[in-house]
């Protein structure tokens, strides 16, 4: 297999490998590590990459095996580098800043699910899965990934509304 | 769409039963400017979400094609080198052996009487350095004497 050919079958999915590992690692860094990580381990193997039968919800499921590793090893460290982009925009700036807080707080509240709910809503709400890949790419069952998906949503909404509500009532 | 619509599928969304298609329906309700008041927490959740869609995987990744080296090659890099080296060393070999002949039998033997005669020279002054052995000879037999001296003293004594 040639390199052009590779990149062709890595393209559409490199971007959600990279997602899924920000999601479970936090920091961006991190991220890219982890994802050069699982392509070149991809490129090495890449005499077997026809023997697999889904090789984006094959390379996710790495993704996921080799993050959960990775924080396994971290633990104690607790690497956490956050970025913060600002942007210079002067149009309404404090409807905008109030929104880009509560945006913001979305992504913290996830950080703090369990590590099982931020995988699923990171594939279900961010990436759009159908429930039967998500439940391949994560070795669960449909319903268990059902359940958890239900558990984070509700435990997001939640917390939202405390915050949005907060002082006003 | 009807914020009672929006309500029903938001339960649905909650108990993790919506489809995809009805999940994109939220999605761009609440990327509106407005939205009911009451599902205003909603908002930066969807927002999250479409925002987190768009990150994208920028470093580069150095994809080399791995080399492996066949060690097979060295044993025939070496044959080779051993081969080259027996075939400019032979050659070598044949020309010290061969000092070529005389035809004429005269010439021939004029040419050994000459090389003989500069043998015995060379060896002849080796002897002439020997020959200084023999005066060595003649001290020691002077020195003999003295053993005579020793019996003659041995006869007076006794």
């Amino acid at each position: 297999m040639t390199q052009a050919e590779f990149l062709h079958i890595v393209m559409p999915f490199k971007d959600k490998v990279f997602r899924l590992a920000k999601r479970l690692l936090v920091s961006k860094e991190e991220a890219e590590d982890a994802t050069q990580e699982i392509l070149l381990k991809l490129w090495n193997n890449k005499t077997k990459i026809e023997e697999y039968k889904n090789v984006e919800a094959f390379s996710m499921t790495m993704t996921k095996n080799f993050c959960l590793d990775k924080l396994k090893s971290k633990h104690a460290q607790n690497l956490k580098i956050v970025h913060s982009n600002y942007q210079d925009n002067n149009t309404s700036l404090q409807k905008q800043i109030e929104l880009n807080d509560s945006v913001d707080w979305v992504g913290k509240i996830i950080e703090n699910l369990p590590e099982q709910q931020k995988m699923v809503i990171q594939l279900r709400d961010i990436e759009q899965y159908e429930f039967d890949e998500i439940a391949k790419m994560l070795d669960m069952n449909n319903t268990a990934v059902r359940v958890a998906l239900s558990r984070a949503r509700k435990a997001i909404r939640e917390q939202l509304t405390n915050t949005h509500s907060y002082g006003t009532k | 769409m009807a914020p009672n619509k929006i309500e029903k599928l938001l339960e649905k969304y909650e108990n993790g039963e919506t489809s995809l298609a009805e999940e994109q329906q939220l999605k761009s309700y609440f990327s509106r400017e407005t939205v009911a008041p009451h599902l205003e927490m909603y908002k930066p959740m969807f927002a999250y979400f479409s925002v987190n869609q768009k990150e994208t995987f920028t470093k580069t990744v150095p994809l080399k094609t791995k080399r492996i080296f066949n060690y097979k090659w060295i044993s025939v890099a070496a044959v080779a080198v051993l081969l080259l080296g027996f075939y400019f060393s032979m050659p070598l070999f044949q020309e010290d052996d061969d000092l070529g002949t005389y035809d004429d039998p005269m010439m021939a033997y004029n040419e050994v009487v000459k090389s003989l005669e500069l043998i015995s020279t060379s060896l002849n002054k080796g002897t002439q350095k020997i020959s200084y052995l023999n005066q060595v000879e003649t001290g020691m037999s002077k020195v003999n004497y003295l053993g005579e001296m020793e019996t003659k003293s041995k006869i007076i004594f006794k």
